[in-house]
């Protein structure tokens, strides 16, 4: 629930749920995003809020532009994006950067180093030089709500697009936050024309390319006095520049030295960082994956070290950081013990689970995509071949049909959900058909952008406001693509599946199959009474058929040649496998793997 | 009480450490003390291992637990206690839910799973405070609340009023939950006293 206290109120709260309060706090009125950790839950609480509009957007470019027209109708507005949604979002961030704004226009975007939860580490820094647009940078969810209300001042004072970058350790930390006032804009809502500013044709660009010249002049002359580049005089022998986390990580591992915090990290502050340098022996630049800051700060003509020192991979923490730049390695623990890992998984029941099964037995190359379904991966399934960014699994796909002509006939498919697809699928099967291969696409769907959190998407029958909404009709969508083969089949059920694929994956011809089952973790699936499977230990062989669905609910029990005459086995029986029937939601994939009647059904 | 500390939260996706982490959070800043929580939730729902991270003191910066400075380890599942042995020193004191959950490897046949662990952190000088969570959870009346059986243990090792942590479950905890979770902290911190 969003918290809704007076102000001044200390709140206990994620940087996400910050971020949300920010946007309340100055006044936004429309935001749209697409799912991705870890940027899930801004939108999530925002939604909680009066007075603002929030959706889900099919992709970040379409959640972006929505963004730019409620700025350019004159209200302050919200994108949100996980940093390689920011990707699909450049094609508009980079000339709204031209255009400007009318109302405030902020872009959230959410870094992942160390991909928690991502397939890349990428650093979302470079957007800003790149699309030459200025950047914030919190530490912690005080400072994102803080930063978030100054980005919509700074978007309005300077005409521009603001980037927020967010991390992992900013987003799902929780901290002490101060509730604040609300914000109102100046700029008056309506219709407004101005195209010598927003139609972006090359005339008129070339002239806002000059005003953009001039801005990033203005922001670069602010960035000298912008109260949140702060510099802490200390210790004079090292002068660290920094920003957001990692700006902890150093006054945690060196209180006492001199630190330069830039809560702007681009334009940055010339005239500061000199200052800096001419006060301390050596200036060290701390931050996470790239030298950003770093080669910045060398083109200055400022020596300085960062990366010789600090790792350019992967999350930092203070240890490493005392670490990097003292050679001390600080406290240490216990040395590490080899311990059985323990990666995610498929939930029991999971509807992914009998599709990968049945991909397995096929021996086809599996070109995949971004979500839970990504697990299929994973022993004992190993059932995906290839897997590099949202919807590419059907391009993909198709490349490599071209490339292989008759040779990869009946060996390819492409494995994609129902958001993935609406994301950005869609086109590749367009692609598919209209260029002409033999592709097999097969749509998870499931009902739900499940891998974020169950977020609802265009396919779900309702919207992040909770109202109810058109739900998709794939089959229809994919007939008037021009698939002449689409197919909806229940992965539940496995001879059912296995059949329609083998069919259509022979075809010359592109094809659709849609397995369609709901995700067990929705609210209607997990209200509904579920009737466990039992074993009939005395019947169990140990062949372990059943385990190669890797069902987390089945168990397997090693037993020695005394254990197994004592149970009545054979003396070879290496072991019993056992249904846990508090995991088990009893959905019956195993039973027909069963020759030898160890599992039945539950009693309803 | 000691003026600032650190408590790791450890275990599996679905045990309920994001509750367990948030009251002890919310004792803690009833206290008065800054906090900060890290969590890694993005798989959080299928079985991964899932960790919190909790530092409590007069100013908090960095939200992360530095190897070899965890006051206090809260392990949900006991063989998770083992995989965060290099955040631990001699002092630290850890409790341990007794409760087994296979990983992947082990209930697919491929590894077994490993035996004397409690002998393993005991060996190591460590303080083990053992609670079976999921029987106490049980005998209440409701598998789910045994992540509070962990945090009734966690109760008896910090200074802070067992009314501090109660005022806590009331605020968090569903009313129609209450009942329940209330007498699972506190047979949890029982188990806590007597070990």
């Amino acid at each position: 629930m969003a918290p809704k206290k007076p102000a001044s109120e200390k709140l206990w709260l994620s940087g996400n749920e910050a971020l949300a309060l920010g946007a309340h706090e100055a006044s936004v009125k429309v935001a749209s995003g697409y799912p991705g950790t870890p940027s899930t839950e801004i939108l999530e609480n925002l939604s909680t809020y009066s007075n603002v509009y929030t959706e889900w957007a099919p992709n970040e470019k379409v959640g972006l532009e929505v963004a730019i027209g409620a700025s350019f109708a004159g209200v302050r507005a919200l994108a949100t994006m996980k940093h390689v949604g920011l990707n699909v979002a450049a094609d508009p961030l980079f000339t709204a950067s031209y255009t400007g704004v009318r109302g405030g226009l902020v872009i959230v975007v959410a870094d992942d180093p160390t991909m928690h939860s991502s397939q890349n580490e990428q650093d979302s820094r470079n957007y800003a030089l790149a699309a030459k647009l200025p950047m914030l940078e919190p530490s912690d969810p005080a400072e994102a709500k803080e930063y978030l209300k100054l980005a919509y001042r700074l978007s309005e004072q300077f005409d521009t697009p603001v980037l927020l970058k967010s991390c992992t350790r900013v987003a799902h930390v929780k901290g002490v936050v101060s509730a604040g006032k609300i914000e109102k804009s100046k700029v008056k809502p309506g219709i407004e024309r101005m195209p010598a500013k927003l139609v972006m044709l090359p005339a008129n660009a070339r002239a806002r390319r000059l005003a953009v010249a001039e801005r990033q002049g203005k922001l670069s002359t602010f960035a000298e006095t912008f109260a949140e580049n702060q510099l802490e005089w200390g210790d004079k022998k090292i002068g660290f520049v920094t920003a957001g986390t990692s700006y902890l990580y150093v006054k945690e591992a060196f209180p006492k030295a001199t630190v330069l915090k830039l809560g702007m990290v681009y334009p940055l502050p010339v005239n500061l960082i000199r200052e800096l340098a001419a006060g301390v022996d050596e200036v060290v630049v701390v931050e996470e994956l790239d030298p950003f800051l770093e080669t910045q700060i060398k083109a200055m003509g400022i020596p300085c070290r960062g990366k010789e020192l600090i790792p350019a991979i992967g999350e930092l923490n203070s240890a490493i950081v005392r670490r990097s730049v003292t050679g001390n390695a600080g406290p240490s623990g216990f040395e590490p013990v080899v311990v059985v890992p323990r990666p995610p998984n498929m939930c029991a029941g999971c509807p992914h689970r009998g599709l990968f099964y049945n991909l397995n037995r096929l021996k086809v190359f599996v070109s995949g995509d971004i979500g839970c379904y990504t697990l299929g991966f994973l022993p004992p399934l190993s059932a995906m071949d290839a897997c590099v960014c949202m919807g590419a699994s059907i391009g993909m796909a198709h490349g490599m049909a071209k490339a292989l002509g008759d040779e990869g006939k009946g060996k390819i498919v492409a494995v994609l959900g129902d958001s993935t697809f609406i994301h950005s699928g869609i086109t590749g099967l367009i692609n598919t058909v209209y260029n002409k291969d033999y592709s097999t696409v097969i749509i998870l769907d499931n009902r739900i952008t499940a891998m974020t959190g169950h977020q609802p998407n265009p396919a779900s029958g309702s919207t992040l406001m909770g109202e109810p909404a058109n739900s998709i009709n794939f089959e229809e969508l994919c007939r008037a693509i021009g698939v002449k083969h689409v197919r909806t089949v229940n992965p539940q059920d496995l001879k059912e599946t296995y059949d329609a694929l083998k069919e259509e994956i022979e075809r010359d011809e592109p094809s659709v199959v849609i397995t369609r089952y709901p995700c067990v973790l929705i609210p209607s699936e997990k209200k509904r009474v579920k009737y466990p499977l039992h074993t009939v230990i005395e019947n169990c062989t140990g062949c372990q058929s059943c385990l190669r669905i890797g069902c987390p609910a089945i168990h397997w029990h090693p037993l020695t040649p005394a254990e197994a005459q004592k149970r009545g086995y054979k003396d070879k029986q290496k072991g019993y496998a056992q249904i846990d029937e508090i995991t088990c939601v009893g959905c019956g994939l195993c039973l027909p793997l069963c020759k030898f009647k160890a599992i039945s059904k539950g009693d309803k | 009480m000691k003026k600032s500390g650190n408590i790791l939260f450890c275990g599996v996706g679905g045990q309920g450490i994001l509750l367990a982490s948030e009251l002890t959070a919310e004792v803690l800043l009833s206290q008065g003390h800054d906090a900060k929580k890290s969590e890694v939730h993005g798989m959080a729902q299928r079985g991964g291992s899932v960790e919190a991270h909790l530092r409590y003191g007069k100013k908090v910066y960095s939200p992360l637990i530095e190897p070899g400075t965890a006051d206090l380890l809260l392990a949900f599942e006991i063989m998770e206690a083992l995989r965060y042995l290099p955040y631990l020193h001699e002092k630290s004191k850890v409790i341990v839910n007794t409760q087994r959950i296979m990983p992947p490897a082990v209930a697919t046949g491929k590894t077994i799973y490993p035996e004397n662990i409690l002998e393993e952190l005991t060996g190591r000088g460590l303080t083990v405070i053992p609670v079976d969570g999921f029987e106490i959870a049980r005998e209440a009346g409701n598998v789910k609340a045994a992540n509070v059986a962990l945090v009734g243990a966690l109760s008896t090792l910090l200074p802070i009023p067992e009314a501090s942590f109660l005022t806590a479950i009331e605020k968090r905890v569903p009313s129609r939950f209450l009942e329940i979770n209330l007498k699972v902290f506190k047979a949890g911190r029982k188990a806590g006293k007597e070990s």
